[in-house]
Protein backbone atom coordinates (compact mmCIF):
# COMPACT_ATOMS: atom_id res chain seq x y z
CA UNK A 1 0.00 0.00 0.00
CA UNK A 2 2.75 2.45 0.92
CA UNK A 3 4.61 1.99 -2.34
CA UNK A 4 1.55 3.27 -4.17
CA UNK A 5 1.33 6.48 -2.17
CA UNK A 6 5.04 7.31 -1.79
CA UNK A 7 7.67 7.89 -4.47
CA UNK A 8 10.59 5.49 -4.79
CA UNK A 9 12.84 8.23 -3.42
CA UNK A 10 10.73 8.53 -0.27
CA UNK A 11 10.78 4.77 0.27
CA UNK A 12 14.49 4.61 -0.34
CA UNK A 13 15.27 7.41 2.13
CA UNK A 14 12.94 5.78 4.65
CA UNK A 15 14.60 2.39 4.36
CA UNK A 16 18.16 3.75 4.06
CA UNK A 17 18.23 7.14 5.72
CA UNK A 18 21.35 9.23 5.04
CA UNK A 19 23.29 10.80 7.90
CA UNK A 20 21.19 9.08 10.55
CA UNK A 21 22.45 8.97 14.11
CA UNK A 22 23.41 11.37 16.86
CA UNK A 23 26.64 13.40 16.97
CA UNK A 24 28.51 13.62 20.24
CA UNK A 25 30.84 16.45 19.15
CA UNK A 26 28.28 18.59 17.32
CA UNK A 27 28.82 22.34 17.16
CA UNK A 28 25.11 22.88 17.27
CA UNK A 29 21.79 21.11 17.27
CA UNK A 30 18.21 22.06 16.55
CA UNK A 31 14.91 20.31 17.16
CA UNK A 32 11.38 20.54 15.93
CA UNK A 33 8.16 18.66 16.44
CA UNK A 34 7.00 17.13 19.66
CA UNK A 35 7.27 13.44 20.49
CA UNK A 36 3.93 13.71 22.30
CA UNK A 37 2.35 14.64 18.98
CA UNK A 38 3.94 11.72 17.17
CA UNK A 39 6.95 13.32 15.50
CA UNK A 40 10.20 14.75 16.71
CA UNK A 41 13.40 15.59 14.83
CA UNK A 42 16.81 16.69 16.05
CA UNK A 43 19.48 17.82 13.58
CA UNK A 44 23.16 18.00 14.56
CA UNK A 45 25.71 20.24 12.78
CA UNK A 46 29.48 20.20 12.54
CA UNK A 47 30.56 23.53 11.07
CA UNK A 48 33.94 24.58 9.67
CA UNK A 49 34.60 27.96 8.04
CA UNK A 50 30.89 28.65 7.91
CA UNK A 51 30.28 25.47 5.93
CA UNK A 52 28.23 22.50 7.18
CA UNK A 53 30.97 19.92 7.17
CA UNK A 54 28.94 17.18 8.78
CA UNK A 55 25.30 16.77 9.64
CA UNK A 56 23.19 14.05 11.24
CA UNK A 57 19.73 13.53 12.63
CA UNK A 58 17.59 11.51 15.01
CA UNK A 59 13.90 11.16 14.28
CA UNK A 60 10.75 9.68 15.80
CA UNK A 61 7.99 9.83 13.25
CA UNK A 62 6.15 8.41 10.31
CA UNK A 63 7.53 7.31 6.94
CA UNK A 64 7.40 10.83 5.50
CA UNK A 65 9.05 12.29 8.61
CA UNK A 66 11.99 9.87 8.33
CA UNK A 67 12.40 10.50 4.60
CA UNK A 68 12.20 14.30 4.88
CA UNK A 69 14.72 14.27 7.75
CA UNK A 70 17.13 12.26 5.65
CA UNK A 71 16.63 14.48 2.59
CA UNK A 72 17.01 17.67 4.64
CA UNK A 73 20.45 16.60 5.78
CA UNK A 74 21.42 15.68 2.22
CA UNK A 75 20.36 19.11 0.97
CA UNK A 76 22.21 20.97 3.71
CA UNK A 77 25.44 18.97 3.76
CA UNK A 78 28.40 20.88 2.31
CA UNK A 79 26.47 24.12 2.02
CA UNK A 80 27.40 27.39 3.71
CA UNK A 81 25.22 28.20 6.69
CA UNK A 82 23.68 31.02 4.69
CA UNK A 83 22.75 28.76 1.77
CA UNK A 84 21.55 25.98 4.08
CA UNK A 85 19.23 28.36 5.89
CA UNK A 86 17.53 29.02 2.56
CA UNK A 87 16.44 25.39 2.19
CA UNK A 88 12.64 25.37 2.24
CA UNK A 89 10.10 22.66 2.90
CA UNK A 90 9.21 22.85 -0.80
CA UNK A 91 12.85 22.11 -1.74
CA UNK A 92 12.70 19.04 0.47
CA UNK A 93 9.40 17.85 -1.02
CA UNK A 94 10.71 18.43 -4.55
CA UNK A 95 13.91 16.51 -3.84
CA UNK A 96 11.79 13.59 -2.64
CA UNK A 97 9.78 13.69 -5.85
CA UNK A 98 6.69 14.84 -3.96
CA UNK A 99 4.74 13.77 -0.89
CA UNK A 100 1.06 12.88 -0.54
CA UNK A 101 -1.09 15.90 0.34
CA UNK A 102 -1.72 14.78 3.91
CA UNK A 103 2.01 14.27 4.52
CA UNK A 104 3.22 17.66 3.28
CA UNK A 105 3.35 18.95 6.84
CA UNK A 106 6.15 16.47 7.59
CA UNK A 107 8.54 18.42 5.35
CA UNK A 108 8.12 21.47 7.59
CA UNK A 109 9.73 19.40 10.35
CA UNK A 110 12.98 19.20 8.35
CA UNK A 111 13.12 22.85 7.45
CA UNK A 112 12.44 24.09 10.96
CA UNK A 113 14.90 21.75 12.70
CA UNK A 114 17.63 22.77 10.24
CA UNK A 115 16.90 26.50 10.71
CA UNK A 116 16.87 26.00 14.47
CA UNK A 117 20.26 24.27 14.39
CA UNK A 118 21.76 27.10 12.29
CA UNK A 119 20.27 29.76 14.57
CA UNK A 120 21.62 27.97 17.62
CA UNK A 121 25.04 27.88 16.00
CA UNK A 122 25.02 31.65 15.44
CA UNK A 123 23.71 32.23 18.95
CA UNK A 124 26.50 30.12 20.42
CA UNK A 125 29.14 31.96 18.43
CA UNK A 126 27.86 35.40 19.24
CA UNK B 1 7.40 -13.13 -4.57
CA UNK B 2 7.62 -13.65 -0.85
CA UNK B 3 4.66 -15.14 0.94
CA UNK B 4 2.60 -12.48 2.65
CA UNK B 5 1.98 -12.82 6.35
CA UNK B 6 -1.46 -11.38 6.98
CA UNK B 7 -1.79 -10.29 10.60
CA UNK B 8 -4.54 -7.70 10.24
CA UNK B 9 -7.62 -9.88 10.67
CA UNK B 10 -9.26 -7.42 13.06
CA UNK B 11 -9.38 -4.98 10.13
CA UNK B 12 -10.80 -7.53 7.75
CA UNK B 13 -10.49 -11.19 6.85
CA UNK B 14 -10.09 -13.17 3.66
CA UNK B 15 -13.40 -14.44 2.31
CA UNK B 16 -13.64 -18.08 3.42
CA UNK B 17 -14.27 -20.86 0.91
CA UNK B 18 -17.76 -21.81 2.18
CA UNK B 19 -18.82 -18.15 1.87
CA UNK B 20 -17.46 -17.83 -1.66
CA UNK B 21 -19.12 -21.09 -2.74
CA UNK B 22 -22.42 -20.00 -1.24
CA UNK B 23 -22.22 -16.58 -2.90
CA UNK B 24 -21.21 -17.53 -6.44
CA UNK B 25 -24.67 -18.57 -7.68
CA UNK B 26 -26.07 -15.19 -6.59
CA UNK B 27 -23.32 -13.34 -8.43
CA UNK B 28 -24.03 -15.28 -11.60
CA UNK B 29 -27.22 -17.09 -12.56
CA UNK B 30 -29.42 -16.43 -9.53
CA UNK B 31 -29.65 -12.70 -9.90
CA UNK B 32 -33.31 -12.22 -9.06
CA UNK B 33 -34.61 -9.40 -6.89
CA UNK B 34 -36.03 -10.96 -3.70
CA UNK B 35 -39.06 -8.67 -4.00
CA UNK B 36 -39.94 -10.02 -7.47
CA UNK B 37 -42.78 -12.50 -7.74
CA UNK B 38 -41.26 -14.72 -10.44
CA UNK B 39 -39.13 -17.80 -9.90
CA UNK B 40 -35.77 -15.99 -9.91
CA UNK B 41 -37.09 -13.55 -7.34
CA UNK B 42 -38.56 -16.28 -5.14
CA UNK B 43 -35.30 -18.20 -5.23
CA UNK B 44 -33.36 -15.12 -4.11
CA UNK B 45 -35.93 -14.44 -1.41
CA UNK B 46 -35.56 -17.96 -0.08
CA UNK B 47 -31.79 -17.57 -0.01
CA UNK B 48 -32.07 -14.38 2.05
CA UNK B 49 -34.56 -15.94 4.47
CA UNK B 50 -32.44 -19.07 4.90
CA UNK B 51 -29.45 -16.85 5.60
CA UNK B 52 -31.48 -14.88 8.14
CA UNK B 53 -32.42 -18.10 9.91
CA UNK B 54 -28.79 -19.31 9.98
CA UNK B 55 -27.44 -15.98 11.19
CA UNK B 56 -30.11 -15.53 13.84
CA UNK B 57 -29.62 -19.06 15.22
CA UNK B 58 -25.87 -18.43 15.46
CA UNK B 59 -26.46 -15.73 18.06
CA UNK B 60 -29.42 -17.31 19.84
CA UNK B 61 -31.98 -15.07 18.13
CA UNK B 62 -35.09 -15.70 16.06
CA UNK B 63 -34.97 -14.94 12.35
CA UNK B 64 -37.61 -12.23 12.62
CA UNK B 65 -35.32 -10.35 15.02
CA UNK B 66 -32.49 -10.02 12.52
CA UNK B 67 -32.17 -7.20 9.97
CA UNK B 68 -29.45 -7.12 7.33
CA UNK B 69 -27.54 -3.87 6.84
CA UNK B 70 -24.62 -2.59 4.79
CA UNK B 71 -22.23 -3.44 7.61
CA UNK B 72 -21.31 -2.94 11.25
CA UNK B 73 -21.19 0.85 11.04
CA UNK B 74 -24.75 1.08 9.72
CA UNK B 75 -25.95 -1.34 12.38
CA UNK B 76 -24.31 0.77 15.13
CA UNK B 77 -25.67 4.03 13.73
CA UNK B 78 -29.14 2.59 13.38
CA UNK B 79 -29.16 1.09 16.88
CA UNK B 80 -28.08 4.31 18.55
CA UNK B 81 -30.10 6.80 16.53
CA UNK B 82 -33.11 4.51 16.63
CA UNK B 83 -32.87 3.98 20.38
CA UNK B 84 -32.58 7.74 20.89
CA UNK B 85 -35.70 8.31 18.82
CA UNK B 86 -37.47 5.61 20.78
CA UNK B 87 -36.33 6.96 24.14
CA UNK B 88 -36.75 10.67 23.56
CA UNK B 89 -39.99 10.93 25.52
CA UNK B 90 -38.88 8.90 28.49
CA UNK B 91 -35.23 9.79 28.91
CA UNK B 92 -32.28 11.78 27.77
CA UNK B 93 -29.27 9.95 29.21
CA UNK B 94 -27.08 7.29 27.57
CA UNK B 95 -24.30 5.24 29.17
CA UNK B 96 -21.31 4.12 27.15
CA UNK B 97 -17.53 3.72 27.48
CA UNK B 98 -14.43 5.59 26.39
CA UNK B 99 -13.23 2.72 24.22
CA UNK B 100 -16.13 2.29 21.80
CA UNK B 101 -15.58 2.23 18.05
CA UNK B 102 -16.09 5.49 16.16
CA UNK B 103 -19.23 3.96 14.63
CA UNK B 104 -20.71 4.22 18.13
CA UNK B 105 -18.90 7.31 19.45
CA UNK B 106 -19.71 9.59 16.55
CA UNK B 107 -23.48 8.97 16.58
CA UNK B 108 -23.35 9.52 20.36
CA UNK B 109 -21.58 12.86 19.87
CA UNK B 110 -24.26 13.89 17.42
CA UNK B 111 -26.93 13.01 19.96
CA UNK B 112 -25.14 15.16 22.55
CA UNK B 113 -25.44 18.10 20.16
CA UNK B 114 -29.15 17.39 19.98
CA UNK B 115 -29.49 17.68 23.75
CA UNK B 116 -28.98 14.10 24.91
CA UNK B 117 -26.48 13.48 27.68
CA UNK B 118 -23.90 10.72 27.42
CA UNK B 119 -21.68 9.32 30.16
CA UNK B 120 -18.53 7.70 28.78
CA UNK B 121 -17.33 5.30 31.46
CA UNK B 122 -13.62 5.12 32.24
CA UNK B 123 -11.79 1.86 31.76
CA UNK B 124 -8.92 0.45 33.79
CA UNK B 125 -5.41 -0.10 32.33
CA UNK B 126 -6.57 -3.44 30.89
CA UNK B 127 -9.53 -1.82 29.16
CA UNK B 128 -12.14 -3.18 31.59
CA UNK B 129 -15.07 -1.19 32.89
CA UNK B 130 -16.07 -1.22 36.54
CA UNK B 131 -19.55 -2.74 36.81
CA UNK B 132 -20.18 -0.90 40.09
CA UNK B 133 -19.31 2.39 38.41
CA UNK B 134 -21.67 1.47 35.59
CA UNK B 135 -24.49 0.78 38.00
CA UNK B 136 -23.83 4.01 39.88
CA UNK B 137 -23.86 6.00 36.65
CA UNK B 138 -27.39 4.87 35.82
CA UNK B 139 -29.86 7.72 36.22
CA UNK B 140 -33.63 7.84 36.27
CA UNK B 141 -33.57 9.17 32.73
CA UNK B 142 -31.04 6.64 31.36
CA UNK B 143 -32.71 4.88 28.43
CA UNK B 144 -29.76 3.23 26.67
CA UNK B 145 -26.54 1.45 27.59
CA UNK B 146 -24.18 0.79 24.70
CA UNK B 147 -21.00 -1.17 25.44
CA UNK B 148 -18.91 -3.12 22.95
CA UNK B 149 -18.49 -6.89 23.33
CA UNK B 150 -14.77 -6.82 22.59
CA UNK B 151 -12.38 -4.03 21.72
CA UNK B 152 -11.01 -3.77 18.20
CA UNK B 153 -7.58 -2.40 19.11
CA UNK B 154 -6.56 -4.03 22.37
CA UNK B 155 -8.76 -7.13 22.23
CA UNK B 156 -10.25 -6.78 25.71
CA UNK B 157 -13.50 -8.71 26.17
CA UNK B 158 -16.09 -6.77 28.16
CA UNK B 159 -18.61 -8.35 30.56
CA UNK B 160 -21.65 -7.86 28.34
CA UNK B 161 -23.72 -10.60 29.99
CA UNK B 162 -23.46 -8.85 33.37
CA UNK B 163 -24.29 -5.51 31.73
CA UNK B 164 -27.22 -7.12 29.94
CA UNK B 165 -28.66 -8.55 33.16
CA UNK B 166 -28.27 -5.19 34.91
CA UNK B 167 -29.88 -3.29 32.04
CA UNK B 168 -32.80 -5.71 32.00
CA UNK B 169 -33.26 -5.36 35.75
CA UNK B 170 -33.33 -1.56 35.42
CA UNK B 171 -35.54 -1.59 32.34
CA UNK B 172 -32.91 0.08 30.13
CA UNK B 173 -32.22 -0.83 26.51
CA UNK B 174 -28.86 -2.56 26.00
CA UNK B 175 -26.98 -2.36 22.72
CA UNK B 176 -23.66 -4.05 22.07
CA UNK B 177 -21.30 -3.50 19.17
CA UNK B 178 -20.25 -7.13 18.75
CA UNK B 179 -18.42 -6.63 15.46
CA UNK B 180 -15.12 -7.99 16.80
CA UNK B 181 -16.72 -10.74 18.88
CA UNK B 182 -19.18 -12.44 16.54
CA UNK B 183 -17.76 -15.61 15.02
CA UNK B 184 -14.92 -15.62 17.56
CA UNK B 185 -16.68 -15.73 20.93
CA UNK B 186 -19.89 -17.49 21.93
CA UNK B 187 -22.65 -14.86 21.93
CA UNK B 188 -26.23 -15.61 22.92
CA UNK B 189 -28.60 -12.65 22.91
CA UNK B 190 -31.10 -14.46 25.12
CA UNK B 191 -28.69 -15.67 27.77
CA UNK B 192 -26.87 -12.32 27.78
CA UNK B 193 -30.04 -10.17 27.82
CA UNK B 194 -28.94 -8.19 24.77
CA UNK B 195 -31.61 -5.97 23.18
CA UNK B 196 -29.68 -4.68 20.17
CA UNK B 197 -26.55 -6.19 18.65
CA UNK B 198 -24.42 -5.10 15.68
CA UNK B 199 -22.34 -7.46 13.58
CA UNK B 200 -20.30 -7.26 10.37
CA UNK B 201 -19.70 -10.07 7.88
CA UNK B 202 -16.10 -9.39 6.94
CA UNK B 203 -14.65 -9.89 10.42
CA UNK B 204 -15.25 -13.66 10.36
CA UNK B 205 -14.57 -14.69 6.78
CA UNK B 206 -17.68 -13.17 5.20
CA UNK B 207 -17.78 -10.48 2.53
CA UNK B 208 -17.43 -6.73 3.09
CA UNK B 209 -20.46 -4.47 2.71
CA UNK B 210 -22.89 -6.59 4.70
CA UNK B 211 -23.77 -6.74 8.37
CA UNK B 212 -26.80 -7.08 10.57
CA UNK B 213 -28.63 -5.56 13.48
CA UNK B 214 -30.39 -7.81 15.95
CA UNK B 215 -33.46 -6.10 17.40
CA UNK B 216 -35.15 -7.94 20.24
CA UNK B 217 -38.77 -8.71 19.48
CA UNK B 218 -41.05 -6.07 20.96
CA UNK B 219 -38.58 -3.21 20.61
CA UNK B 220 -40.14 -0.90 18.06
CA UNK B 221 -36.99 0.63 16.66
CA UNK B 222 -37.86 3.15 13.93
CA UNK B 223 -36.86 2.44 10.35
CA UNK B 224 -33.40 3.52 9.26
CA UNK B 225 -33.65 3.74 5.50
CA UNK B 226 -37.03 4.42 3.92
CA UNK B 227 -38.12 3.12 0.57
CA UNK B 228 -39.47 -0.11 -0.80
CA UNK B 229 -40.11 -1.68 2.57
CA UNK B 230 -37.51 -4.44 2.60
CA UNK B 231 -36.36 -5.95 5.92
CA UNK B 232 -39.84 -5.84 7.40
CA UNK B 233 -40.17 -2.20 6.42
CA UNK B 234 -37.30 -1.11 8.69
CA UNK B 235 -34.37 -1.06 6.31
CA UNK B 236 -35.34 -0.47 2.73
CA UNK B 237 -33.17 -1.13 -0.30
CA UNK B 238 -32.82 -4.18 -2.51
CA UNK B 239 -31.09 -6.86 -0.49
CA UNK B 240 -27.41 -7.59 -1.00
CA UNK B 241 -28.33 -11.21 -1.71
CA UNK B 242 -24.86 -12.61 -2.36
CA UNK B 243 -23.45 -10.67 0.60
CA UNK B 244 -26.17 -11.87 2.95
CA UNK B 245 -25.74 -15.48 1.83
CA UNK B 246 -21.97 -15.16 2.25
CA UNK B 247 -22.29 -13.67 5.73
CA UNK B 248 -24.51 -16.52 6.85
CA UNK B 249 -22.24 -19.20 5.39
CA UNK B 250 -19.16 -17.65 7.01
CA UNK B 251 -20.87 -17.29 10.37
CA UNK B 252 -22.16 -20.86 10.32
CA UNK B 253 -18.62 -22.06 9.54
CA UNK B 254 -17.10 -19.90 12.29
CA UNK B 255 -19.61 -21.05 14.89
CA UNK B 256 -19.18 -24.73 13.95
CA UNK B 257 -15.40 -24.43 14.20
CA UNK B 258 -15.25 -21.97 17.08
CA UNK B 259 -13.72 -24.29 19.65
CA UNK B 260 -10.99 -25.65 17.40
CA UNK B 261 -10.26 -22.22 15.91
CA UNK B 262 -10.05 -20.60 19.34
CA UNK B 263 -7.59 -23.26 20.52
CA UNK B 264 -5.41 -22.88 17.44
CA UNK B 265 -5.51 -19.10 17.23
CA UNK B 266 -4.85 -18.54 20.93
CA UNK B 267 -1.93 -20.94 20.76
CA UNK B 268 -0.41 -18.94 17.89
CA UNK B 269 -1.30 -15.66 19.57
CA UNK B 270 0.34 -16.70 22.87
CA UNK B 271 3.50 -17.79 21.08
CA UNK B 272 3.60 -14.40 19.36
CA UNK B 273 3.00 -12.45 22.57
CA UNK B 274 5.58 -14.42 24.53
CA UNK B 275 8.16 -13.94 21.80
CA UNK B 276 7.58 -10.23 21.35
CA UNK B 277 7.50 -9.44 25.06
CA UNK B 278 11.11 -10.60 25.23
CA UNK B 279 12.04 -7.46 23.29
CA UNK B 280 13.18 -4.72 25.69
CA UNK B 281 10.81 -1.76 25.88
CA UNK B 282 7.77 -3.76 24.80
CA UNK B 283 4.48 -4.14 26.57
CA UNK B 284 1.17 -5.81 25.87
CA UNK B 285 -1.92 -3.63 25.69
CA UNK B 286 -5.34 -4.93 26.72
CA UNK B 287 -6.45 -7.66 29.07
CA UNK B 288 -4.06 -10.65 29.04
CA UNK B 289 -6.84 -13.08 30.04
CA UNK B 290 -10.20 -11.66 28.91
CA UNK B 291 -8.89 -11.24 25.39
CA UNK B 292 -10.00 -11.98 21.82
CA UNK B 293 -8.21 -15.14 20.67
CA UNK B 294 -6.56 -13.42 17.71
CA UNK B 295 -5.50 -10.12 19.23
CA UNK B 296 -1.86 -9.34 19.99
CA UNK B 297 -1.41 -5.61 20.55
CA UNK B 298 1.66 -3.86 21.88
CA UNK B 299 3.54 -0.71 22.61
CA UNK B 300 7.14 -0.73 21.38
CA UNK B 301 8.87 2.23 22.98
CA UNK B 302 10.90 4.46 20.71
CA UNK B 303 9.44 3.19 17.42
CA UNK B 304 6.66 5.10 15.67
CA UNK B 305 3.59 3.16 14.56
CA UNK B 306 3.39 4.04 10.90
CA UNK B 307 7.12 3.45 10.41
CA UNK B 308 6.77 0.00 11.97
CA UNK B 309 3.85 -0.80 9.65
CA UNK B 310 5.85 0.34 6.62
CA UNK B 311 8.92 -1.71 7.46
CA UNK B 312 6.77 -4.74 8.22
CA UNK B 313 4.97 -4.22 4.92
CA UNK B 314 8.27 -4.12 3.03
CA UNK B 315 9.01 -7.43 4.74
CA UNK B 316 5.70 -8.89 3.56
CA UNK B 317 3.89 -8.59 6.89
CA UNK B 318 0.51 -6.84 7.14
CA UNK B 319 -0.22 -5.26 10.53
CA UNK B 320 -1.81 -2.09 11.85
CA UNK B 321 -1.28 0.65 14.40
CA UNK B 322 -3.44 2.96 16.47
CA UNK B 323 -1.19 5.81 15.46
CA UNK B 324 -2.11 7.78 12.38
CA UNK B 325 -0.11 10.64 10.97
CA UNK B 326 -2.17 12.82 8.69
CA UNK B 327 -2.48 16.47 7.84
CA UNK B 328 -2.19 18.78 10.81
CA UNK B 329 -2.99 16.22 13.42
CA UNK B 330 -1.17 13.25 14.80
CA UNK B 331 -4.16 11.54 16.27
CA UNK B 332 -3.26 8.90 18.76
CA UNK B 333 -5.92 6.33 19.47
CA UNK B 334 -8.66 7.29 21.93
CA UNK B 335 -8.56 3.71 23.16
CA UNK B 336 -4.87 3.86 24.11
CA UNK B 337 -5.49 7.19 25.82
CA UNK B 338 -8.40 5.67 27.74
CA UNK B 339 -6.23 2.85 29.11
CA UNK B 340 -3.71 5.43 30.29
CA UNK B 341 -0.93 5.01 27.74
CA UNK B 342 1.00 8.29 27.98
CA UNK B 343 2.27 10.27 25.00
CA UNK B 344 4.47 9.64 23.09
CA UNK B 345 4.01 5.91 23.76
CA UNK B 346 0.54 6.01 22.23
CA UNK B 347 2.26 6.68 18.90
CA UNK B 348 4.25 3.48 19.30
CA UNK B 349 1.41 0.97 19.11
CA UNK B 350 1.28 -2.09 16.91
CA UNK B 351 -1.62 -4.51 16.48
CA UNK B 352 -1.12 -7.98 15.07
CA UNK B 353 -4.44 -9.76 14.66
CA UNK B 354 -4.56 -13.42 13.76
CA UNK B 355 -7.19 -15.89 12.68
CA UNK B 356 -7.42 -19.57 11.81
CA UNK B 357 -5.68 -19.03 8.47
CA UNK B 358 -2.41 -18.06 10.15
CA UNK B 359 0.31 -20.64 10.59
CA UNK B 360 3.17 -21.20 12.97
CA UNK B 361 5.49 -20.14 10.14
CA UNK B 362 3.70 -16.77 10.08
CA UNK B 363 4.41 -16.31 13.77
CA UNK B 364 8.04 -17.28 13.39
CA UNK B 365 8.44 -14.85 10.49
CA UNK B 366 7.07 -12.00 12.61
CA UNK B 367 9.28 -13.04 15.54
CA UNK B 368 12.29 -13.00 13.22
CA UNK B 369 11.60 -9.71 11.40
CA UNK B 370 10.03 -7.42 13.98
CA UNK B 371 13.00 -7.26 16.41
CA UNK B 372 15.28 -6.24 13.52
CA UNK B 373 12.81 -3.55 12.48
CA UNK B 374 12.63 -2.20 16.02
CA UNK B 375 16.40 -2.11 16.27
CA UNK B 376 16.59 -0.06 13.08
CA UNK B 377 13.89 2.43 14.08
CA UNK B 378 15.18 2.79 17.62
CA UNK B 379 18.70 3.41 16.39
CA UNK B 380 17.57 6.72 14.90
CA UNK B 381 14.96 7.55 17.51
CA UNK B 382 15.50 10.56 19.79
CA UNK B 383 12.96 9.14 22.22
CA UNK B 384 14.68 5.80 22.65
CA UNK B 385 17.48 5.99 25.15
CA UNK B 386 18.75 2.54 25.74
CA UNK B 387 20.26 0.95 22.70
CA UNK B 388 22.59 1.45 19.75
CA UNK B 389 22.52 4.89 18.28
CA UNK B 390 24.35 4.51 15.03
CA UNK B 391 22.17 3.46 12.20
CA UNK B 392 23.15 0.51 10.05
CA UNK B 393 25.94 -0.82 12.21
Amino acid sequence: MFCEIFTDTVIEHFMCPRNAGSMTDADSEGSSGDPDCGDSLTIYLKVKDNVIEDISFMVFGCVAAVATSSMTTELAKGKTLEDASKVTDQDIVDALGGLPENKLHCSVLGESALKQAIQNYYAKKA
Amino acid sequence: MMKKVYADNAATTRLCKPALDAMLPYLTNEYGNPSALHALGRYAKKAVEDARETTARSIGARPEELYFTSGGTEADNWAIQGAAELGKNTGRHILSTKIEHHAVLHPLRRLEKQGYEVTYLDVDPLGQIDLNALEKAIRDDTFLITVMAANNEIGTILPIAEIGHLAKEKGILFHTDAVQAIGHLPIDVEAMDIDLLSLAGHKFGGPKGVGALYIRQGIRLPSYIQGGGQERDLRSGTENVAGIVGLAAALATSVTNMKINTDKVSFLRNRLIEGLLEIPGSRLTGDPVQRLPGNASFIFEGAEGESMIMMLDLNGICASSGSACSSNSHESSHILRAIGIPQPLAHSSLRLSLNEENTIEDIDTILEKLPLILTRLRAISPVWGGYGRTFGT
